[in-house]
């Protein structure tokens, strides 16, 4: 009962942002700590994964109290994955910051604040306790406050506002949202609230409850009404810090969803008309905002929002074939989204701005460059035979067998306007005949940067490449491994088995 | 402040805040108290010297850069939270040792934890407070 894989990947991070403050003066060592930490990281990850995937289902009672009065760690296909994805992330932005960031911004704790956000996230995945989600949600956002002003700049503190407050306000929504459910139940186990909850008649009081937790969770994944927050702040903080938070901040809003909305709140129809509803107006009002803007943190910023809404679509549907669209999009939007932002980081430091009006050149300039950033942009897409084609297949698929024509028409619309804004980008930045751009007298520019920086920026670009190509060649597997995930979160009675360790009457 | 009497008072108040300090620290584990009020009892007696005597008096009695206290703490806590695998419990058990010691009472994995605590919370205090200090 007491497998220590299942809390290693949280302590481990934890240790790492611990030897990274003891090296507080020390940049350099940070540096390649970082690296080798987050790359030891990720080797435990997958230990982890590996465990889960052949043995099953792990848990682990910390403090050894047993189930609906301590704190469960419950390591299931879904939460391992998630805890592999993040590591994944977490490695290339560690190798990618120590060439885009400032000697400055390092100085002043960059690299230990990025192993705590780390740690949170992984902790996120890995709790079977509703309170302890929200204790691990505070981890993360407070370690992005930090991350998000390091180095205090006028519009990066402008944007840090919208966030923390907005970011706040979330944490407000969902501790209330607790709150309500441990007065109607009085447990915070989530596998225990998964009994109770059903045997509530009241179920007004559970609708109010589960809109808590939506309104919680949609602040902090950026869906429709509660997206405003993200357009204003993402693009200010520096690529290697947007590349994090884009790739896994919003993520673990929808991930706190799936799991709330699959094992507490089980169908009703009245919070799955709202979520397509708010899927369908997410996806559009993201694409729009895609549409119109010029710097291209902004426009992939709106992409977030709007490919958050076919996450969103998936949950609102919930059949199993919908759910593994979700947890396949999730798979490839998690490696794609930081591989954008770190994308737009190196034209960043190539030309010194990221308004796409003025950009130009960049295949000319550099052709080989400009092939490896195609594979991220054209993921995103969703080109065939690239990643992003296969979840929304099963999006399709899945909006086909329970009849939601018009969210299926908003999916499709979704994927047009992508693929409109990304040909654009294309065209501006890559195609377009580019013209001499004033040197800015501050920062470094790409070419004069030494060939192991040169290195450093690239090759997070191509581990995380050849990821998104994995998953988009090797779809079988992921098929295979997102169908495991859908078919476990659908059918929750083994997860609540091996949380309460106890079975349980047919439910 | 050059107040004698501040001066004089808060050269006693140190010593004897800092021992209330560690006896808030152990009673903690039962009763109200713990590392975190512990921890800021300790510093708000390094910040009273600190307005009696001066930021730079205070640091040469500190020694350490507070800010290192933290990632210390933190790996006292660590050590404590995953000692019980050693014995091949589950992450955090509580592990006591049998014979209450005497004055400190029983020792155990939680009382290392909270140490950890209190070291967190003197250096992050500390930090915070001589930062400001330093840029006013």
């Amino acid at each position: 009962m007491s497998n220590i894989w299942i809390v290693l990947p949280i302590l481990f991070q934890l240790t790492s942002a611990v030897l990274l403050l003891f090296f507080w003066n020390y940049i350099k060592i940070q540096k390649i700590l970082s690296a080798l930490l987050s790359l030891l990281g990720l080797g435990i990850s997958l230990v982890l994964f590996k465990e889960v995937y052949n043995e099953g289902l792990l848990v682990t009672q910390s403090g050894n109290w047993s189930a609906p009065f301590g704190i469960s760690f419950v390591a299931d296909t879904f939460g391992t994955t998630m805890v592999l994805l993040a590591s994944v992330a977490g490695l290339a932005v560690s190798v990618f910051a120590s060439a885009s960031m400032t000697k400055a911004r390092l100085q002043f704790g960059f690299y230990p604040m990025l192993h705590f956000l780390i740690m949170g996230l992984q902790g996120a995945f890995l709790t079977g306790d509703i309170f302890n989600l929200y204790v691990w949600f505070e981890v993360i956002i407070i370690s992005s406050f930090v991350l998000i002003t390091i180095g205090g700049k006028k519009a990066q503190l402008e944007g840090a506002i919208k966030y923390v407050a907005l970011n706040l306000l979330a944490s407000v929504f969902f501790l209330i949202g607790i709150a309500f459910l441990y007065g109607l139940t009085g447990s915070l186990n989530m596998a225990d609230l998964a009994l109770k909850v059903q045997e509530i008649d009241n179920k007004g009081l559970i609708n109010v409850t589960a809109s808590l937790f939506l309104v919680a969770f949609g602040i902090k994944s950026a869906v429709f009404p509660l997206y405003f927050w993200l357009p204003a702040s993402y693009h200010t903080p520096p690529p290697a810090v947007a590349a994090i938070f884009g790739g896994l901040l919003t993520k673990v809003g929808v991930y706190a969803m799936v799991r709330t909305f699959t094992l507490i709140f089980v169908g009703d129809e009245f919070l799955s008309v709202i979520l397509s509803v708010m899927a369908a107006l997410t996806i559009l009002s993201g694409g729009l905002g895609a549409m119109v803007h010029q710097h291209l943190g902004k426009i992939f910023g709106y992409f977030i929002i709007c490919h958050i809404g076919f996450m969103m679509a998936g949950v609102g549907m919930m059949t199993e074939l919908a759910i593994m669209g979700t947890v396949f999009y999730l798979v490839h939007d998690i490696v794609v989204k930081t591989n954008l932002f770190m994308v737009s980081g190196i034209v960043l430091k190539i030309n010194g701005t990221q308004n796409i009006k003025e950009l130009g050149g960049m295949y000319q300039n550099y052709p080989l460059l400009s092939l490896l950033m195609a594979i991220p942009l054209f993921s995103l897409v969703g080109i065939p035979p690239l990643s992003g084609f296969w979840a929304k297949l099963f999006f399709i698929q899945g909006g086909l067998e329970s009849n939601e024509y018009l969210l299926i028409a908003f999916i499709v619309l979704g994927s047009f306007l992508t693929l409109w804004v990304i040909a654009k980008v294309w065209a501006e930045v890559f195609w377009k005949k580019g013209e001499n751009l004033p040197k800015k007298a501050r920062g470094i520019y790409f070419r004069e940067l030494g060939r192991r920086q040169k290195l450093a920026l690239i090759l997070p670009v191509v581990f995380l490449s050849i990821i998104s190509l994995y998953i988009g060649l090797g779809a079988e597997n992921i098929v295979s491994l997102s169908e495991r995930i859908a078919k476990e979160l659908m059918n929750p009675e083994a997860y609540i088995e091996a949380v309460m360790s106890k079975k349980l009457n047919a439910l | 402040m050059k107040s004698l009497i501040f001066q004089t008072a808060s050269k006693y108040l140190l010593p004897l805040l800092l021992l209330f300090s560690v006896f808030i620290l152990l009673r903690g584990h039962y009763l109200p108290g713990g590392g975190f009020v512990g921890g800021l009892m300790a510093a708000i007696a390094f910040i009273l010297h600190s307005f009696a005597f001066g930021l730079k008096e205070t640091r040469s009695i500190v020694r350490l850069n507070p800010r290192y206290l933290m990632p210390i703490g933190l790996a006292l806590s660590i050590m404590a939270a995953v000692s019980p695998w050693l014995v091949n419990l589950p992450v955090m058990t509580g592990l006591w040792y049998d014979e209450p010691i005497k004055l400190i009472g029983m020792v155990g994995s939680a009382l290392v934890f909270d140490i950890g605590v209190y070291l967190v919370v003197i250096g992050s205090t500390l930090t915070i407070m001589f930062s400001i200090t330093d840029t006013i």
